[in-house]
């Protein structure tokens, strides 16, 4: 059976939503205040995720590029979570 | 076998930091049983969102019935977030009209304010996808805050639009002495108060509160002995969407509400003009503007104008009756008793018997308890 995770998605996207989070979960206080964001992909498809590398404010419909970032880190003894984040693109 | 509300009691909401949870879910139990005129009921249902995060409690039904010396009986706890209220009422409703339970008591009760800050935001970030949105960060709140934003790029409307709400919400907690913030809000103050997850600020998100709330519920041929008043439960609906917002065609279409709600109306063959007051899941004001818009209140993008002129169209004696009680703005959100504050509420008011809350005339009444911004959608339909 095809699970929608084995779905190859598109790196690429553009801003659908955001907000900054003042008040976020344990695991992610010491990244607060962190902009999370609903990103609408090039080749279709939704993702949430945080956006990061930010130089300033962001708008709806800005275009953003999928990176690898450390999500959290649950303790000095416990998991360090990997994960995607979107960033501006990189200018050529 | 129609079913009838025969007894309804509730505890304030507050922060109740000298109270557990049992003895709060207690209180409001046998306050129903008691205005039934009952000192024991068949079967309990409890409706409760964060026991396990908040309480490091599961088992909900046994330890509320041993507490109320219900010895024996049938108890278990219904979860659906924070719709968990409105579908411990569905279970205690199907249980009657299978006729499988004779009389059921239904409890809501959510006991929040034992843990602070990032710890309760956590606790209260589980009702998320957590695979999905959870890992990367997200919380209940920052989900309603997208949402509210792509709304007002989409349509075009200020953040000012929405202040009516909070203001209806707080004029009636006012007068609601169970209510946890009893202040009024001032024209003005909605735009200006600090930003949580913006455009979601500290005056439009509700609190979170501790409190209990119940009912009772029997056969409508047997309630008529039972109470002089009984509420008629003319229909239930439970409807589901897409779990995720990222999921559905379109995000600030709320399918589950305007589902839940046609079906409600049309299984209790009622138009919605029939409809003297409603309860609605106000714990965001984007969720009150999209749910007046997926029930056919408003058009699509329209659903502040009832907001318009601090609410004047939904006050107490108005077009609309809404929040009665204050609403979970005002009143307090207890999360998973939520749904049962809404009917014990819905009841005074049908009985006539709200006090200074009171919609004037009130006969029917639909309440609709929601989580997840809809992705389960609970809707009741009362009548006096």
């Amino acid at each position: 059976m095809k699970s929608g995770i084995d779905t190859k998605i598109s790196p690429h996207g553009t801003i659908y939503s955001f907000t900054r989070l003042q008040e976020a979960p344990e695991a992610y206080s010491a990244q607060a205040p962190y902009t999370l964001a609903i990103v609408e992909l090039d080749d279709g498809g939704r993702v949430t995720a945080q956006l990061t590398d930010l130089d300033g404010p962001v708008q709806i419909g800005d275009p953003v590029e999928m990176v690898t970032r450390k999500l959290r880190t649950d303790g000095a003894r416990g998991m360090i979570v990997y994960g995607y984040k979107f960033r501006p693109p990189l200018k050529q | 076998m129609r079913v009838s509300i025969v007894g309804a009691g509730m505890t304030s909401v507050a922060e109740h930091w000298s109270r557990s949870l049992r003895e709060l879910a207690a209180e409001a139990g046998k306050a129903a049983l008691a205005d039934a005129g009952l000192s024991t009921a068949d079967a309990l249902y409890v409706g409760n969102a964060y026991g396990a995060t908040f309480n490091h409690q599961t088992q909900l039904g046994s330890l509320i019935a041993d507490e109320m010396q219900l010895k024996g009986i049938e108890a278990f706890s219904c979860e659906a977030g924070e719709a968990s209220g409105g579908v411990a009422l569905r279970c205690g409703y199907l249980a009657v009209a299978s006729g499988m339970v004779r009389t059921a008591l239904v409890i809501g009760v959510e006991k929040a304010t034992d843990i602070v800050g990032p710890a309760r935001v956590s606790a209260r970030s589980v009702s998320l996808d957590a695979d999905m949105e959870g890992i990367n960060g997200a919380t209940p709140t920052a989900m309603a805050g997208m949402v509210m934003r792509r709304y007002m790029d989409e349509y075009g409307v200020d953040l000012g639009s929405f202040e009516g709400f909070s203001i209806n919400a707080h004029r009636n907690g006012a007068v609601n002495p169970l209510a946890m913030y009893r202040n009024r809000m001032r024209e003005g103050a909605f735009v200006k108060a600090p930003m949580i997850a913006d455009p979601v600020s500290l005056f439009d998100g509700a609190p979170d509160g501790d409190g209990a709330a119940a009912i009772v519920l029997t056969r409508s041929d047997v309630a008529e002995d039972l109470a002089p008043q009984p509420v008629r439960i003319l229909s239930s609906a439970v409807k589901t969407d897409r779990f995720m917002l990222q999921d559905r065609e379109d995000p600030l279409w709320l399918e589950a509400v305007a589902d839940s709600a046609s079906t409600a109306l049309a299984n209790a063959d009622i138009a919605r003009e029939e409809v003297d007051l409603l309860e609605i899941h106000d714990a965001f004001t984007i969720l009150t503007a999209l749910s007046l818009e997926a029930m056919g209140y408003s058009e699509r993008g329209r659903g502040w104008s009832w907001a318009q002129s601090g609410g004047a169209k939904i006050a107490r004696d108005a077009e609309l009756p809404l929040s009665t009680f204050g609403g979970h703005k005002s009143r307090g959100n207890p999360a998973g008793a939520s749904g049962i504050y809404q009917a014990v509420e819905a009841v005074l008011q049908l009985r006539g018997g709200a006090g200074a809350n009171q919609a004037p005339g009130a006969k029917t009444a639909l309440i609709q308890n929601m989580a997840g911004l809809g992705s389960t959608v609970v809707t009741h339909i009362l009548r006096g």
